[in-house]
């Protein structure tokens, strides 16, 4: 299989479960990781816990133009360019059915996991345009493939970027750079407590046994799962692989 | 590697992407059973398995026919004791024409091999992966279990059909460690499509097809499946992964 030796990887939501069990795979098969994350004292866990001397850290929002040239910038200076993007950095929002729900959370979601991952594809690709072509993953969800009642800024925002990542995997074919999205069905994450308990308030573990029980394998997705998906398609394994929407879900869509 | 020791079967293994499968699954480490009508160049795929080193087993099967299915997968089972991974690959273009002109005869071939073969296959490869705790299978369908291909409506019909019954099968299954995938390559450089590619018109039209500028390989397509036959996709299962160079992403 590809290794990563030379590679450069930048992972929004690099603090997150998701993103550190990627830049841990990643940084064992030899990539310089730049972990982007909006929480300090979470990315200096994460960067003590992945041990290696070629990962490194940005605080960043990546909501906003300067803080997305920051970070792009930021592993340009440090490992040279970048040929790696998992725009990975989302946010689950307020749950609340639509009547009761509050414009700014919509807006928060939205800015976070929408308009995040097309500032981060705008800036990175021109860098990764620059080193040849490379590999850009979205994490979209199987809430971007189905509905979820109670959560519609989230379940907006994970359609959304599957329309945002065939748009990109169109302009960017001709460059080498490939865009796909990773679709994982619940992962074993802060993100699911809290939609858990946000779903039945003091009954987390009820919906967490609930969900469960829907997925064919019987378990929720773990950090690692996703992250291997991940890794394939960054590595040069997948070289045909662009435009497409991979889920890791148990068989959770299939039914 | 990958696939120490797995006892991996593959059908339509004598040329282009089950070949491609074959050997890159002895590159990981398996076992390998080839099958396919085609006696001479199926025994060459399991020569150049043998050839890296690994075992294989070359056994004459037309994946249309139920009774080679399952004496395929009891040939299997005889010479290495179980069966792991199976991958229902083989299949035919089948006739170019418009719905209302398709001959019967050329529907009922391609829906016989493309579809009902994949059934056939997993009808009798899963008893066998019940036997030892598990096993993974993977179908092969195609961009066109996505979207149709005109003056190709038994193909279209038939990959769409993969992609459902791999569905079904995986909703079955996977509780009891059998994971089950589609794949669905665009179109790939083998024996199927050179007819299409050997004419420069008809070579540039696909082409434009494929946003990625080129046609896939079978190498590549080797790839995802041992990929996913791997314990790397130890979560995915019922999933259908296109591998398009952007095809359906218009």
């Amino acid at each position: 299989m590809s290794s990563f030796q030379d590679k450069v990887v930048v992972i929004t939501g690099g603090a997150g479960e998701i993103g550190k069990a990627a830049a841990k795979l990643l940084a064992s098969d030899g990539a310089a990781v730049l972990l982007v994350d909006c929480n300090p004292k979470a990315l200096d866990v994460a960067v003590a816990e992945i041990g290696s001397k070629r990962v490194s850290a940005c605080v960043a929002d990546v909501t906003d133009v300067a803080s997305t040239q920051a970070y792009i910038r930021a592993a340009v200076d440090r490992f040279g360019g970048i040929d790696v993007l998992l725009s990975n950095a989302g946010i689950e929002g307020k749950v609340a059915p639509i009547f009761d729900a509050d414009p700014a959370d919509f807006d928060r979601v939205i800015a976070v996991n929408v308009r995040g991952v097309w500032l981060s594809l705008k800036y990175a690709i021109p860098e990764i345009r620059k080193r040849g072509g490379g590999s850009i993953v979205i994490s979209s969800s199987i809430a971007g493939l189905r509905g979820t009642a109670g959560v519609t800024p989230y379940v907006t925002s994970k359609h959304a970027v599957i329309g945002l990542m065939r748009a990109a995997a169109l302009e960017c074919a001709p460059f080498n750079i490939r865009v796909n999205t990773v679709n994982p069905s619940p992962v074993e994450t802060r993100m699911m407590r809290s939609l858990e308990e946000g779903l039945m308030p003091g009954k987390a573990e009820e919906v967490h046994t609930m969900l469960k029980a829907m997925i064919p394998l019987q378990r929720y997705a773990e950090s690692a799962d996703v992250a291997k998906l991940m890794r394939f398609l960054a590595s040069d394994d997948s070289a045909f692989i662009t435009g497409s929407v991979y889920s890791v879900d148990g068989g959770f869509n299939a039914g | 590697m990958l696939m120490k020791d797995k006892v991996a079967l593959v059908t339509g293994g004598s040329s282009g992407i089950g070949r491609a499968i074959a050997l890159t699954w002895a590159r990981e480490g398996a076992q390998v059973v080839v099958s396919d009508i085609n006696e001479k160049a199926g025994e060459e795929t399991a020569a150049l398995v043998r050839a890296q080193g690994c075992e294989a087993l070359f056994v004459v099967a037309d994946a249309s026919k139920p009774a080679d299915c399952q004496n395929l997968v009891e040939r299997t089972v005889a010479r290495f004791g179980r069966l792991d991974v199976a991958c229902n690959n083989a299949g035919i273009a089948g006739a170019a024409a418009p719905t209302a002109d398709y001959p019967l005869d050329g529907w009922a071939q391609v829906i016989d091999l493309n579809l009902s073969g994949v059934f056939y296959g997993m009808k009798y490869q899963i008893g066998a992966m019940l036997k030892n705790g598990g096993g993974c299978i993977i179908n092969m369908a195609s961009v066109l279990g996505a979207v149709a291909f005109a003056t190709a409506p038994a193909y279209t019909a038939a990959k769409h059909g993969v992609v459902g019954l791999t569905r079904a099968a995986a909703l079955e299954y996977s509780a009891q460690g059998i994971r089950i995938n589609a794949v669905g390559p665009a179109f790939i450089t083998t024996a199927l499509t050179e007819n299409l590619t050997n004419d420069p018109a008809i070579n540039a039209m696909l082409t434009a097809l494929h946003p990625i500028g080129r046609l896939g390989l079978p190498q590549e397509v080797a790839e995802l499946v041992v990929w996913l036959c791997s314990d790397r996709a130890s979560f995915v299962t019922g999933a259908y992964y296109p591998i398009d160079g952007g095809y359906l992403a218009r």
